[in-house]
């Protein structure tokens, strides 16, 4: 076992590597012109454009600009350009929010896609099967951004019943809190619903044909029995592992959407922000410790899969 | 995890007849039995017809821009006024806001807060998400086939380098990936080669949306091809002394048709959606050209003054994408009846 995590940590060092380069590789090479009038900003001015030539390395050699672009970042030295902001200090500020958005809306998606995968498995074929189906369907079909802003404007603005965007921080007043947050979390849902029920769904009904559970059919089991302690645990495997995957891509940068249209003030809304502006340290910024956060939590679920089923260690 | 694909296994083609039936349908190729499948599903025909309705409407646009409504998608109408009802009415009203749906000719669903027509950028709009959807999806496919098949045909060292390459790509969430790569590209373009893209043009989100899919298909694919080329068939050529190119080109790649046909019109879906968030954010479709993401964007910012101008473009994207995806899974299930194709995520 810890053979297993010290090679999958080893691996997860040399992708960590890949992805900084890549990313260095996105913001300093892959575009054509000037890199120093695209880390400027929308407005440079002549005597900025030469300090940050200066200190980013653009006239020296590749790897020299590597070096000096991952020493700004892990150094808490990179600065926004056009807003002179510190780009660290300002994500470590919005994360908080960002988290509490994650968070809320993996459980309540997570819970929503049981219930809805198990319902319609089984139901399998009825009317209430392919109405579901179809309503997952179109949650898959939505962008966040559009079915966001919509309950923003009606739930919200027009009748009133929630807050229309904001934040309000726990601390403060944990009701409004919740209430500030139970739009996003269900816009964010949408998406993640429709695929994990539809993944669940085909799940149950694949392991219901399954030896083991008709073992346990045999052996005297109540229906409801089979189905909980055979069926839909080992159903669920694979809604987990995506649930680890998909909850670290949310934090990683994931939500930005959801945070610009209901104004959460996150990392992802900075993201968003800065994308407006075209102001390009806070993106590379947020790009790489996103990309980073997920290969993390892959390696974590990966060494927690281990531990729980041998097989993996072995392959 | 089990990301190793070794072990993922698609029916061969030719091994489907004789377990879909009986003597009765003796003969039928896998490709007869796929459309006879897919034509019994109607729910997935009645789709592929809303899709193939909204793609010749969207087609139709200057048509209908200079017969109906009688300007183009890029006129303002700001001082402009309409006649409703035998009533005048401004297009944008003094303190800037735009008309509703009419119902009639001229600006049918209602006005933009620069007074051009909704209806008409709608479609036009149209265009350009289906033009740099279905683009992104054709360039993805092509990219993965070519890379999956090599990874998965020479293994070894190449399939090392290939297979990492993707994990690397992957790592990074999709739209922060392609976010990214629109914000870097759109302010000072990209050159490949001698060929020059501007940061304003339709090849920057065609492009980066392609890219940034090619892992999940590239996978699926590698796994695919790692399983043919263990098969009896490819060894019969092998044999028979045909050399890589001959095996690849008439044993392996004719295999892929059918993981290939039931990717493509989710990949198609999947384009549209990125297209729209990175039109939303800014870095897709530059204005003034409409595209169903920018539109959304600009109504959304504008919301206040008329929710039109958000649910309309809305509504027309994801009426898009739900017939793409109902007609995706019915291709599916006709061609992949157990479901053993899987977009890698």
């Amino acid at each position: 076992m810890a053979r297993f995590a010290v090679r999958r940590i080893g691996q997860m060092l040399v992708v960590l590597f890949a992805v900084s380069v890549l990313t260095f590789l996105i913001f300093n090479v892959i575009p054509g012109g000037d890199p120093a009038l695209r880390m400027a900003g929308k407005q440079p001015d002549p005597g900025q454009l030469e300090v940050i030539r200066e200190e980013w390395g653009f006239d020296e050699p590749v790897y020299v600009q590597y070096y000096e672009t991952m020493k700004k970042v892990f150094t808490g030295e990179l600065i926004s350009y056009s807003t002179q902001q510190d780009v660290m200090d300002e994500i470590w500020s919005r994360a908080p929010r960002t988290f509490a958005l994650a968070l809320g809306a993996a459980i309540l998606w997570m819970l929503f896609s049981i219930a809805l995968g198990v319902f319609t498995a089984i139901r399998a074929g009825q009317f209430s099967d392919r109405f579901l189906t179809v309503l997952a369907l179109i949650g898959i079909s939505m962008p966040v951004f559009w079915i966001g802003a919509l309950m923003n404007y009606y739930i919200g603005f027009k009748w009133g019943i929630l807050p229309n965007g904001g934040y309000v921080e726990f601390t403060d007043d944990p009701w409004e809190w919740f209430k500030h947050l139970l739009m996003p979390w269900t816009a964010l849902s949408i998406l993640f619903i429709g695929v994990y029920s539809r993944i669940l769904r085909s799940n149950v009904l694949d392991t219901m044909n399954d030896d083991y559970v008709r073992t346990a059919r045999a052996k005297g089991l109540s229906e409801r029995q089979v189905f909980r302690r055979h069926v839909l645990r080992n159903s669920l495997i694979p809604i987990v592992t995506l649930w680890g995957l998909d909850f670290g891509a949310v934090l990683g940068g994931g939500a930005i959407l959801t945070e610009t249209v209901f104004d959460l003030q996150g990392v992802g809304q900075y993201a968003a922000e800065s994308v407006d502006q075209l102001d390009v340290p806070p993106v590379l910024a947020i790009t790489l410790f996103g990309a980073f956060f997920i290969v993390l939590l892959n390696t974590v679920v990966d060494i927690m899969y281990a531990a729980l089923d041998p097989r993996i260690r072995l392959n | 995890m089990a990301r190793d694909q070794a072990d993922f296994a698609l029916e061969v083609p030719a091994a489907i007849p004789a377990k879909a039936g009986g003597a009765s349908i003796a003969g039928a190729g896998p490709w007869r039995l796929a459309l006879r499948r897919l034509k019994r599903n109607k729910t997935a025909l009645v789709f592929a017809a809303l899709f193939v309705v909204l793609v010749g409407m969207c087609l139709a646009a200057p048509l209908y821009a200079d017969h109906v409504a009688h300007t183009d998608p890029y006129k303002n109408h700001l001082t402009d006024k309409i006649v409703i009802d035998g009533k005048k009415t401004d297009v944008v009203s003094l303190d800037g806001v735009p008309i509703g749906p009419t119902w009639q000719g001229e600006f049918f669903l209602g006005a933009d807060t620069n007074g051009r027509d909704t209806a008409v950028r709608l479609l036009y709009g149209g265009r350009n998400s289906l033009l740099i959807g279905v683009s992104a999806a054709l360039i993805t496919t092509l990219l993965s086939v070519i890379v999956g098949a090599i990874a998965g045909y020479f293994r070894g060292f190449t399939d090392t380098v290939l297979s990492r390459a993707l994990d690397v790509i992957w790592a990074f969430p999709v739209l922060l990936l392609g976010v990214a790569l629109g914000t870097a590209l759109t302010i000072s373009g990209l050159d490949i080669g001698p060929i020059h893209v501007s940061g304003e043009s339709k090849w920057v989100p065609i492009l980066i949306i392609a890219v940034v899919y090619v892992p999940y298909m590239a996978r699926p694919i590698r796994g695919q091809v790692l399983s043919l080329r263990e098969k009896e068939f490819v060894e019969a050529s092998r044999a028979q002394g045909a050399g890589h190119f001959r095996i690849m080109f008439s044993e392996i790649l004719p295999n892929l048709s059918s993981i290939v046909i039931v990717f493509f019109p989710l990949m198609v879906a999947n384009a549209i959606l990125l297209e729209a968030a990175l039109g939303f954010l800014g870095v897709g479709v530059k204005p003034p050209e409409p595209s169903w993401g920018t539109m959304i964007g600009d109504g959304v910012d504008r919301i206040l003054s008329g929710p039109h101008l958000a649910i309309v473009p809305g509504a027309m994207l994801v009426l898009t994408v739900l017939a793409l995806n109902v007609f995706g899974d019915g291709v599916r299930d006709a061609f992949d009846p157990r479901s053993k194709i899987q977009l890698e995520r």
